[in-house]
């Protein structure tokens, strides 16, 4: 495999946002990944996100596994350092990553192999501490990578490319997710960019664990009738609880609303998600309610989409730890070495 | 009977059962000699369970200030009867027992050779307390009164201890100092003196009483780790917990009490690897400690961390091996498996600290070696040296002495245009310059991956590019020779054609050997390993003596390997002298492995015993 540059042609006429930069310079080098394949259609969503929200690209630090999924961070935010970790464990560089710094936006992506099997540990736990991150999942049910065997989102019955019957019972990351205490909790698909665009960009204005379990269909294994993440079935199963809006505090959004009952929850950083209910009665706040739902309709065989919880107080790992504002790789001797007076002292108690 | 005559020059061992309350008094009676100036060296031995098993707390007395174990007891405090025929087997003849002669044992239950010492603890403390955890407490600080009045020890010595102990604490200071006055006065009214005396010295001086996890904890604190993540593991827990405490004491902003540290619990060995190695990617000083199980599950990472050039500080408190061993015993048998850790051409940075002193040198060294080199770096200790409190020289610690940050792009350096190649060997010690997240809005940034990569960071699968990166990272193994802390010579007074090598918490033991065997009439060349990759002079001083002893604590001879694979040496000239029965290494151990070597080449001058393993004695 080659190195294929993106050629940086600019159209004078193209669109600058309010930090400068156009569309383009939120893109990565041109995907190696198979023509179709859900997870490029993420990776937009993401430049799409990033762009609409002023993001300065070298601001975001991008992080995943391996996989065909977690090859996609070098394919948008071109300007961002990327970090290509080891199988199932990109939570914990993250984690790690957003100590030693917390003033960047720590955008986490991986596959449903990489944290529903080797990783399900990382993700459970780096969810529970609160590590503010977008985390998504490309959840295609599949290994795309490595050629097509079952992963454990794979649903029960589901058919292989190969005419293999999966016989376990799928891990639900978005059941998990809720159980496990992520403050925001979304699903889309991958095909969805009006829904996908919102999502996104709420999970990076959460100061929390942002989870987002975007089913993502693998066209070369994973796209065939028997499959329960092709195209056709996700788009025949596909029950949205919301429309969500996304409003930063510079530009409001404009979208045509539908009449209807509509929530706003303002985020930690000022940002407000606002939300249109679809399903009556639906409380994106209240978790437990969200487990049920989300139970219920997979219950049905349906895919649940959209916003299903958000808890805009919570706070995150640092704010746990009662670490100092000033981001950890940033102190200094002065702030770090307690000196020699203070050693002197230590050696005396030590007598 | 010829009774063992001795002032500040004997091995006393207290036999207890796990969970009794016996530490805490056991220690006690050695800081007692020690405050009196007389250098102690204790020792835990101690199993792997909470209550009920049998566990050893063992104190060299030596005003000669020998700090490693001797070997042998000459007073044996048997508070076990679980234990009671080993542990009275190995009192050296005409020494001494002391046991709770509470319940009258039958006469072959004791040696003829030994002074025998009873006290009825167990009637003593039942006739003055009621409640029975008192009764079990109180009998340890008895038989440390009565010690003490035996020994000669200053009771004002103990006391000052206690206030200091039970601060603001007045009802447990008195009552404790009322317990350990009945000790005093029975031994006075009942018991026969002893030949075993303490009597005040100087020999102590500045020296500070610490165990190497604390000190390592603290090296790390004053190396400006900020990011610890850990899992607990025997010995290498308290590591992380002293860090914990010592940041609480020292790393607070002032004006708003916030952390300048991040601690996190991990919830395996895999993870907290695996933030180390986002916190070091990300530019801040990050460690973990562990011990072998630990170092296991975290190879993958260790190769990840290797092969795209990310600092990382990884403390191994070895403990006895492989797979659950012997987990609460010593051992330095993990030096391959982090020399080499992971699958691929991979090769680490070792440091072989011999005590805590320099436990808290070596980690900050870590600290900044693995900044400066990019790549993990290991500190090896061992229970022996991080569990044990120890005698050594008092921290010390240069205000002008900054961090070395190694080589990170700056946004200055970026924007005046210094090409950047995340890969690129510019300055050809093999170490390349590095960037942090978020310095740069269109310079530096890169990504970084397991994969091969061409100088400028982009994924690449050609050969040539395979071959640069990792001949690249030959070339900065060879820069970390110079940079390591180099091998300390002890040469021998006279010209010799012997040599020894040896590293870590054999020192003490070793110190030792070299008198005792100089005096019989053998003498070594000693060099003491700090590091591996090996110094230039490794392979000199081995090359310049016919017979050189490696002494370590495995079964398999690791640094031996580790020499003759790294060194143009001969394998034949390097001698193995192993100690792995999980006890730490003693000098007549290695005195005895010399000795009968030299004697045997001297009967047989061309016969080269290959393996000099034998059963090793505790
Ligand atoms: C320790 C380890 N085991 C196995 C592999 C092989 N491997 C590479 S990618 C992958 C699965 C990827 O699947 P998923 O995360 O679902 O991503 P997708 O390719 O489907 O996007 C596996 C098993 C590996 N790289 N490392
Ligand atoms: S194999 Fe599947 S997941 Fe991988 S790139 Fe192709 S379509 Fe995408």
């Amino acid at each position: 495999m080659t190195y294929l540059a993106k050629p940086r042609l600019h159209h004078p006429s193209l669109a600058t946002n309010q930090v400068g930069y156009t569309r383009r310079d939120y893109e990565g080098k041109i995907s190696t990944l198979c023509a179709g394949c859900g997870h490029d259609s993420i990776s937009a969503a993401i430049v799409q996100a990033c762009w609409e929200l002023d993001i300065e690209p070298h601001r975001v630090a991008k992080l995943s596994g391996i996989g065909c999924s977690s090859k996609t961070p070098d394919y948008f935010l071109g300007a961002s350092h990327g970090f290509n970790s080891v199988h199932g464990r990109m939570p914990s560089v993250l984690t790690g990553a957003n100590l030693a710094n917390r003033g960047l936006l720590y955008l986490g992506v991986s596959g449903d192999g990489d944290s529903a099997s080797i990783g399900l540990g990382q993700f459970a736990h780096a969810l529970r501490r609160g590590v503010n991150m977008v985390y998504i999942v490309e959840n295609n049910g599949v290994y795309g990578l490595t050629k097509g065997q079952f992963s454990a989102t794979a649903d029960r019955g589901s058919k292989s490319k190969k005419g293999a019957i999966n016989r376990d019972a799928p891990v639900d990351l978005v059941g998990l997710a809720l159980q496990l205490g992520a403050s925001y909790v979304a699903r889309s698909f991958s095909g969805d960019k009006a829904q996908l665009v919102p999502l996104i960009k709420g999970a990076i204005g959460h100061a929390g664990a942002a989870f987002l379990d975007v089913i993502s269909p693998c066209v070369t294994f994973n796209n065939h009738a028997g499959s329960t993440k092709s195209y056709d079935y996700v788009r025949e199963h596909n029950d949205a609880v919301s429309r969500i809006d996304f409003i930063s505090q510079k530009r409001e959004i404009t979208t045509d609303y539908a009449p209807g009952e509509v929530v706003d929850v303002a985020q930690h950083d000022g940002t407000v998600l606002r939300l249109r209910k679809l399903h009556e009665g639906y409380d994106p706040t209240d978790r437990a309610a969200a487990m049920n739902h989300v139970h219920l309709h997979q219950a049905r065989g349906e895919v649940l989409t959209g916003l299903l919880y958000v808890d805009a107080e919570t706070g995150d790992l640092h704010e746990a730890l009662n670490t100092t504002a000033t981001p950890l790789n940033a102190l200094g001797r002065a702030e770090l070495c307690p000196g020699a007076a203070e050693l002197a002292r230590l050696n005396d108690a030590l007598r | 009977m010829k009774r063992i005559e001795s002032v500040n020059d004997f091995v006393v061992k207290f036999a207890n059962v796990n969970g009794s309350g016996s530490a805490s008094a056991n220690e006690l009676f050695a800081k007692a000699i020690l405050r009196m100036g007389v250098p102690v060296s204790p020792r835990n031995i101690f199993p792997s369970n909470i209550q009920g098993l049998p566990t050893w707390y063992e104190v060299r007395v030596s005003e000669e200030g020998h700090l490693g174990r001797r070997g042998g007891v000459d007073l044996m405090v048997a508070m076990n009867p679980q234990t009671w025929d080993a542990d009275v087997a190995e009192v050296e003849p005409g020494g001494y027992l002391f046991y709770d002669s509470t319940r009258p044992l039958p006469p072959e239950k004791f040696r003829d050779d030994l002074t025998v010492i009873g006290m009825p603890l167990t009637a003593i403390c039942n006739a003055t307390y009621e409640d029975a955890r008192q009764r079990q407490l109180f009998k340890n600080i008895l038989y440390v009164g009565a010690l003490s009045m035996l020994l000669g020890i200053d009771p004002q010595v103990i006391e000052a201890l206690f206030s200091e102990q039970y601060r603001g604490k007045e009802r447990l200071l008195e009552s404790n100092v009322r317990a350990l006055n009945a000790g005093r006065e029975f031994a006075r009214d009942h018991l026969d003196p002893v030949g075993l005396q303490v009597r005040r010295s100087d020999r102590v001086g500045n020296r500070i009483f610490v165990d190497g996890n604390s000190a390592a904890a603290l090296g790390c604190v004053y190396g400006g780790a900020t990011v610890a993540a850990w899992y607990p593991i025997t010995p290498s827990s308290s590591l992380a917990e002293a860090f914990q405490k010592y940041c609480g004491k020292l790393r607070v902003e002032p004006d708003t009490g916030m952390h300048r540290f991040a601690i996190v619990q991990a919830e395996d060995e895999i993870a907290a690897i695996g933030m180390v190695v986002g916190a070091g990617w990300n530019g801040a000083r990050a460690f973990t400690a562990t011990s072998g199980p630990g170092v296991s599950l975290m190879t993958e990472f260790i190769g990840l961390a290797y092969f795209a050039e990310i600092p990382v500080t990884i403390i191994d408190v070895q403990r006895g091996g492989p797979s659950t061993g012997m987990p609460t015993r010593t051992q330095q048998a993990d030096l391959l498996c982090c020399a080499y850790a992971s699958h691929g051409d991979t090769k680490h940075v070792l440091l072989f600290p011999e005590d805590p002193h320099e436990c808290f040198e070596h980690a900050a060294a870590a600290l900044d070696l693995a900044d400066r080199l990019q790549t993990p770096v290991f500190l090896m200790t061992d229970l022996d040296i991080g569990m044990n409190q120890r005698l050594c020289q008092p921290f010390a610690w240069d205000d002008a002495r900054d961090y070395d940050r190694g080589k990170v792009m700056s946004a200055e350096q970026l924007e005046a245009g210094r090409d950047f190649g995340r890969y690129k060997d510019v300055d050809g010690d093999g170490i390349p310059w590095r960037t942090l997240p978020g310095t740069h809005p269109t310079r530096g940034s890169f990504f970084t991956r397991g994969t091969t990569r061409d100088p400028y960071a982009r994924y690449s699968e050609r050969g040539a590019d395979y071959v640069y990166n990792v001949q690249r990272l030959l070339r900065k193994f060879e820069t970390a020779a110079a940079l390591v802390p180099q091998p300390v010579l002890r040469p021998s007074a006279r010209g010799t054609r012997l040599g020894v090598i040896y590293f870590g918490s054999t020192a003490p033991a070793m110190d030792e050997a070299l008198a005792a065997l100089a005096q019989a009439g053998i003498h070594l060349d000693a060099m003491r390993l700090r590091a591996f990759p090996f110094a230039g002079g490794v392979a000199e001083f081995i090359a310049a003596h016919e017979v050189v002893f490696v002494v370590e604590q495995n079964r398999d001879a690791q640094m031996r390997t580790l020499l003759v694979n790294e060194l143009d040496v001969s394998p034949a000239q390097l001698e193995p002298v192993l100690h792995y029965d999980g006890t730490p290494i003693t000098a007549r151990f290695i005195t005895q492995a010399i000795t009968e070597h030299v004697h045997a080449e001297a009967s047989a001058p061309r016969r080269r015993t290959r393996q000099m393993a034998r059963e090793p004695s505790a």
